[in-house]
């Protein structure tokens, strides 16, 4: 899957929003997140999990996923991980919701 | 009928926004797919709104989403949104009664089984979407409101559009009396200039002169401007309790005719006053109307 994945990017450094960036995976392959949170402490394994949760049912096995977060709701971290994973080609159009 | 005093307008790609957008007050938000998103950002915006209809909560505000044109990202957008439940869709740039007729069909295929039917406002923003006005209202019976869309309106007209808004005295009128004509209801363009307070006041005490039931609006700060206006003020509940108790009197006396301060309550006065009471009783302005 790794081969088939762009470089792509999704959302904005707004308040409220979430930036993700998606590529490629590493050359030890596997599923590598890299989370960058204003409430880091407070919910990063809960940002974590609703990230790697949607990689998961996709089946996506190696990835790069850069993510910085500020301030997302649940929902916005789910929509712009969709649009990010559509632009770098993972998902098709009409799978993205 | 819902009330639609207000639609607020909320960027499709702004989380920060769409997230709060039920706090306002608004009878109506109107979550934007269309000019508020750059069309390099169309597919984010769905899905981002998509994912707000589903999970956030915007109290007593209608979810209303305008959609993009169908020759740009209308049918995209159509089934990505249709099966998030929204109340209604903004249809931008409708032009005939077929635009509609083609909206509805993508509509209703993208409806899931047992799902409350989506409204349609329908956005008439082109000479050719005024002329058209009744038989866009008409076409079907999703179709709940028509909304003027001065700025595109004035564009295609080479007009310069004015905060007294003279250059859209005529299509005001048109869009009120078709709407009325097919029993919808018209909604105001927005006043743009979101500074200014006082104009947004004036421009809307004129278009409830019009006869509009509403006005969109373009910053939260609008809101309250404009329910100021449409809400009935304590002298127009008072006269309307007034006008019910003199049809009550005479019809208790055997009267055939009422008449209040020397002059005859007829039938408009009679609508208008009920119109009033039921607007009041709505909007919880005074309890104690029987």
């Amino acid at each position: 899957m790794s081969s088939l994945i762009k470089t792509a990017q999704a959302g904005t450094l707004e308040s409220g929003d979430i930036m993700i960036t998606i590529a490629p995976a590493t050359t030890e392959g596997g599923v590598l997140l890299d989370l960058d949170s204003i409430v880091l402490a407070q919910y990063g394994t809960a940002i974590r999990k609703t990230i790697l949760d949607i990689i998961s049912e996709l089946g996506v096995t190696d990835i790069y996923i850069k993510a910085v977060d500020r301030g997302a709701l649940d929902c916005t971290i789910k929509a712009r991980t969709l649009t990010a994973l559509g632009r770098a080609g993972v998902v098709c159009e009409g799978e993205l919701l | 009928m819902e009330l639609r005093r207000s639609m607020l307008f909320i960027p499709g790609n702004s989380p920060g926004m769409l997230q709060n957008g039920g706090v306002f007050g608004a009878d109506a938000v109107i979550l934007d797919l269309e000019d508020a998103v750059a069309p390099n950002e169309k597919d984010a915006a769905r899905i981002l709104v998509a994912h707000a209809l589903n999970n956030v909560d915007y109290g007593a505000s209608e979810k209303v989403v305008r959609i993009n044109p169908l020759d740009t990202f209308g049918h995209e957008d159509i089934k990505a949104i249709v099966p998030c439940e929204p109340g209604a869709l903004m249809v931008p740039k409708v032009q005939t009664a077929e635009d509609i007729k083609k909206v509805v069909e993508l509509v209703a295929a993208a409806e899931r089984t047992g799902q409350k039917a989506v409204k349609i406002v329908a956005l008439l923003e082109t000479p050719q979407g005024i002329h058209e006005a009744y038989n866009i209202a008409k076409a079907d019976q999703r179709v709940v409101a028509l909304a003027l869309g001065a700025e595109d309106y004035t564009a295609a007209l080479g007009a310069k559009r004015t905060k007294e808004g003279t250059e859209i005295f005529t299509v005001r009128s048109m869009i009120v009396n078709a709407a009325s004509a097919a029993g919808i209801q018209s909604i105001d363009t927005p006043f743009t200039d979101a500074n200014d307070e006082e104009g947004l006041l004036q421009d809307t005490i004129v278009a409830k002169q019009f006869g509009f039931k509403g006005k969109m609006a373009i910053n939260p700060r609008q809101v309250d401007v404009i329910h100021g206006v449409y809400n009935p003020s304590d002298t127009d509940i008072e006269w309307a309790q007034q006008v019910i108790e003199a049809l009550r009197k005479a019809e208790a006396e055997g009267s055939g005719v009422a008449s209040l301060n020397g002059k005859m309550v007829d039938a408009p006065i009679v609508s208008r006053a009920h119109n009033i009471i039921f607007l009041a009783q709505l909007l919880g302005l005074r309890k104690e109307i029987e």
